[in-house]
């Protein structure tokens, strides 16, 4: 299995004291696979998604990557491992805006030492960005930015490539489009892909689907 | 409404504390140092005119004879009986101190020229056999152990100067003419055939000789002021920009544009007000600190009495706090039109500023590159010294525009010269921070240039000084007796235990149209091997020999643009120049002819002063001897090293100042970097976030983002060397030479880069410690809040 979620809990203090935010979260990913993690505001799935990715840690119970438990891993692992094995897209694209395109899409896979000039060509091609290549990120329309960060991730040709509400910032038509793009690279490198929606129309579009409620698996 | 406004405005500052903190600190700052600076020279200008104030003939119109040489008293005698009504004065400094004896005919002397009460038991004094000396309380105290005449307090006086009766001058000072006639006003002009008139200066010559080293003081309390309010401009720039939202609000709840900027302005003014306060009451303390040093390097190079301590006065606190008003109004002139003029309903966005700031990139290039054309320009064209402050101020301003257009130059060189991604990602980064950090770096190398440019002419100075001192002190011991009879006897014994006996005989004579000093020279080795001479005919000493030519002093040399073979006036008829030498830390023009020249022109010249060639081993034993032979008073047997030793010092004391102030700017501009990095701090977690999503951990991360702070500090301390050495040079080629008039040759000392580069270093790093240690600690949850969904 590529990921599996053992007894998930992780709780934040607040004013009015300790806010459990994901309370036994049990979930398993096989490589290829697509899950969409649904469920209404606060329920805890960018939380779920920001300790897949290895971006924060886990209160208790077990977050494997290929085997390899990451839950409570130091800061050190965790950054080795969100190089190699997991790719992220973010709603707002996060790109470095310092660099071009070009820099933009190798970033990641330079970072992690696995740089490939040509599948970077082929991903530039595939996601119709060859024109671009020497803008920077705030030349380009909220649509293309997040066919850059798609690129960028894909890139590093990642296990797990996860994904937060990564069509969240754009109209509908420019949304669908890009899904399809994100979901067909990620079919044609065999990575498993876990992302959070809000929209059942997404949720439908992938393999299954995990509703969150209040912290739980509904 | 208006209060509403200015509450939700001034909320900022309360959210914000460390900007505040910043930006009153940058304002106190540059008007603590401007403000120090200007009480200095008040304190000083305060002294010249109480001086000139208190000797009134001083104010009055005067007639001198037109060779320079002393009037004959008959010359007074005729012209009272053709019914001009003049007083005659002999003036001089007693030979071995300090103190001028103004010697005065209380019968004739004009109302106008009376600085002490004559009516009475004073008029007694001066026409009694036995006439006093009239001096201020504090000259009496020192006075009383060296001078058999009786002494009287005249508090008004300034310190040493001594009024007495004409006669008593005469044989005090040796000189048995008249110095010159004061004329009471309403006589008749032009003045009498073989007289010249003066007319007293607008200022007294002391302010007059000392306006350059209060224009050098002036120009380097600006700089710092102009360092400090980088700081400001800063500060004001983020938080304008940071409040874009708030504006718009405001606006959108029907504030209207003018009364947004009047709250705006109001705001500022309240900060500059309080600022203005902590600032000129911080420059107080400063200019209480470095008021010793400066009348020290007052009275030792122009022999002006400046008091050590400070005075308050009010129109000093309240030019300070209106120095710190229109710098804040000047600092942000540019926040208060782009908020007048910029569509403020647009959507606020963190980076406009930075945005706007690279879309004014061009602009400052070509500002920048048009003042340093300009600064060439000046350099070759102008002259005088405002020529040279204008030069380097074009030179100090186009460098710092240019600045952030060289480091973004620099910074995308070596990001396509960079192979490894994150080298690639660092100076990428590193550009796009330049526009909220440029402000600081050209700050800095101001602040850096002003180090090398300073530190480099001092260094060099000291280094001719000290090589000019070994050849201008050549003998080995020098001597002053304190009569002619004494002089005499001193001589005779001498004699078998010297190798030469050079007389030091000097006249005060003006020359072209200055108070000036006339010397001999014997013609002897010790001149010909040591006498620092900078341009000279091939036959210079044969000439100075046969007494057909003369020595002038470098700074008369280039004050009347001389050259050589030109003739100087003197009296008993004009001599050619041979030969020019250097003559540091005398603001006086001096001539040198040779000793039978001397005589012939000014026979009555004081003959006291010797140097005394001898073994240097044997010097020591020697001086003790003569003082103990003749029972000599403490300094007039002086071996150079001693003399060497005071002269040194007092050049280390005037330039101390100079010192005390780079440090001060130095630490203004570090602050600025602290500053500029604790504001950007806040705002550069969307940048650092992604790339820490990706792999970097937060200490790597905190750990490029200091290095990136080292690399700028370092990349501006590259700029700052050449243009501190452009710097040191128009100070030495044009700004000394304007203002004291000798030129030095400069000298490099890689050294003292180095130490400077080292500080420069520790200050950035110390600056860029805050954020380092904020970015170091930052938990994952303020990370994530960058890629937080539901805000």
């Amino acid at each position: 299995m590529l990921l599996t979620l053992s007894s998930v809990t992780k709780s934040y203090p607040t004013v009015e004291g300790t806010t459990i935010v994901l309370d036994g979260i049990n979930l398993a990913l096989g490589a290829g696979e697509s899950l969409a993690l649904t469920g209404e505001s606060g329920s805890g799935k960018s939380t779920l998604l920001h300790l897949v990715a290895g971006l924060d840690t886990a209160d208790a119970g077990e977050i494997a990557i290929n085997g390899r438990n990451i839950a409570q891993a130091p800061d050190a692992d965790r950054a080795a491992m969100r190089r190699g094995t997991v790719g992220l897209i973010f709603q707002q694209f996060n790109l470095i805006p310092s660099l071009d395109i070009a820099a933009n899409l190798a970033f990641q896979a330079r970072l992690a030492g696995r740089h490939d000039a040509a599948w970077v060509a082929e991903l530039a091609h595939t996601l119709g960005l060859e024109g671009l290549l020497a803008r920077y990120p705030e030349q380009l329309s909220g649509g293309q930015q997040q066919r850059v960060a798609i690129g960028r991730t894909l890139a590093v040709r990642p296990a797990l490539v996860l994904a937060d509400e990564p069509t969240g910032n754009l109209d509908e038509a420019t949304g669908d489009g890009v899904l399809d793009l994100m979901l067909r690279l990620v079919a044609q490198t065999g990575a498993g892909l876990l992302m959070v929606t809000h929209s059942p129309r997404l949720s439908a579009r992938l393999d299954r689907t995990v509703r969150l409620s209040g912290g739980r698996v509904a | 409404m208006a209060r509403a406004g200015l509450t939700a405005l001034l909320s900022h500052w309360r959210r914000h504390p460390l900007q505040l903190a910043m930006l009153l600190l940058g304002l106190s700052l540059a008007t603590a140092l401007w403000s120090g600076v200007q009480a200095i020279n008040a304190e000083a200008r305060a002294s010249y005119a109480q001086a000139a104030g208190a000797l009134g003939q001083d104010g009055l119109d005067r007639l001198v004879s037109g060779d320079g040489a002393p009037i004959a008293v008959t010359v007074y005698a005729n012209l009272r009986r053709a019914g001009w009504d003049v007083s005659p004065v002999t003036e001089g400094v007693l030979i071995g101190t300090n103190l001028r004896v103004i010697g005065i005919d209380p019968l004739t002397l004009p109302a106008q020229a009376q600085q002490i009460d004559l009516a009475g038991a004073g008029l007694g004094d001066f026409i009694s056999a036995d006439s006093v000396l009239f001096v201020n309380a504090q000259t009496a105290a020192g006075l009383r152990t060296v001078t058999r005449y009786p002494i009287r307090v005249a508090p008004d006086l300034p310190s040493d100067v001594a009024i007495t009766d004409i006669s008593l001058a005469q044989r005090l000072l040796g000189q048995p003419g008249l110095s010159y006639l004061v004329l009471a006003p309403g006589n008749p002009k032009p003045a009498p055939a073989g007289l010249t008139l003066q007319t007293p200066q607008g200022a007294d010559d002391l302010a007059r000789l000392t306006d350059s080293f209060h224009l050098n003081l002036t120009a380097f309390g600006l700089l710092s002021f102009a360092v400090g309010l980088f700081i400001v401009y800063s500060a004001i720039g983020l938080a304008f920009e940071q409040r874009r939202p708030v504006f718009r609000t405001l606006r959108a709840l029907g504030l209207s544009a003018r009364a947004l900027t009047g709250l705006l302005l109001a705001e500022l003014l309240i900060l500059a007000l309080i600022a203005g306060v902590v600032g000129v009451a911080l420059g107080y303390l400063i200019a209480g600190a470095l008021l010793p040093d400066v009348a020290a390097t007052l009275r030792g190079l122009y022999g002006a009495d400046v008091p050590g301590t400070l005075s308050l006065r009010p129109a000093w606190w309240a030019a300070g706090i209106g120095i710190a008003v229109a710098g804040t109004l000047v600092a942000a002139a540019q926040s208060l039109w782009r908020i007048w003029h910029l569509p403020l309903l647009a959507t606020a966005h963190p980076r406009a500023w930075a945005r706007a700031s690279s879309l004014a990139l061009r602009w400052q290039a070509g500002a920048g590159v048009g003042l340093l054309v300009a600064a060439v320009a000046l350099g070759m064209a102008g002259d005088g010294l405002w020529a040279g402050f204008a030069t380097l101020g074009a030179v100090l301003i186009g460098a710092a525009l240019l600045l952030p257009v060289v480091l973004t130059i620099l910074t995308a060189t070596a990001q396509r010269m960079a192979r490894g991604v994150l080298a690639q990602w660092f100076w990428a980064d590193t550009r796009q921070q330049l526009p909220g950090l440029s402000l600081a770096l050209m700050a800095l190398l101001l602040a850096l240039a002003a180090n090398v440019g300073v530190g480099t002419m001092v260094a060099s100075f000291r280094l001719t000084f000290t090589g000019w001192l070994d050849q201008r002190l050549a003998s080995e011991i020098y001597v002053t007796a304190r009569t002619p009879d004494e002089a005499a006897q001193m001589l005779q014994w001498l004699a078998p235990q010297t190798d030469a006996i050079l007389p030091i005989w000097a006249a005060e004579t003006p020359l072209a149209g200055q108070p000036g000093d006339v010397f001999g020279m014997t013609d002897h080795a010790t001149y010909r091997d040591n006498w620092p001479l900078l341009y000279a005919i091939p036959d210079v000493w044969g000439q100075m020999a046969a007494g057909t030519a003369v020595l002038v002093n470098e700074q008369f040399y280039r004050r009347e643009r001389l050259a050589l073979g030109d003739t100087v006036a003197l009296p008993g008829g004009a001599l050619p120049i041979a030969g020019v030498y250097s003559d540091y830390g005398n603001p006086k023009p001096q001539v040198i002819l040779s000793t039978d020249q001397l005589i012939a022109r000014f026979q009555d010249v004081p003959r006291l002063r010797y140097g005394l060639r001898v073994d240097p081993a044997q010097a020591p034993a020697l001086a003790a001897a003569l003082q103990a032979k003749f029972a000599l008073p403490d300094g007039s047997v002086l071996e150079n090293a001693s003399i060497k030793a005071m002269s040194l010092q007092v050049f280390e004391r005037t330039f101390a100042v100079t010192a005390a102030l780079n440090v001060l700017t130095l630490g203004v501009a570090g602050l600025a970097m602290f500053a500029s990095l604790m504001t950007l701090s806040g705002m550069r977690l969307p940048q650092l976030a992604p790339v820490w999503a990706m792999g970097l951990t937060k200490r790597r991360l905190a750990g490029l983002d200091f290095a990136r702070t080292l690399a700028l500090a370092a990349l501006t301390l590259l700029m700052a060397l050449p243009l501190g050495l452009v710097l040191a040079w128009v100070l030495l080629a044009v700004v000394n030479v304007a203002a004291f008039g000798w030129r030095l040759p400069m000298y490099v000392f890689p050294m003292d880069w180095l130490r400077l580069a080292g500080f420069a270093l520790i200050a950035a790093g110390l600056a860029a410690l805050g954020p380092w240690r904020s970015l170091a600690r930052l938990v994952p949850a303020d990370l994530l809040k960058v890629f937080a969904n539901e805000h």
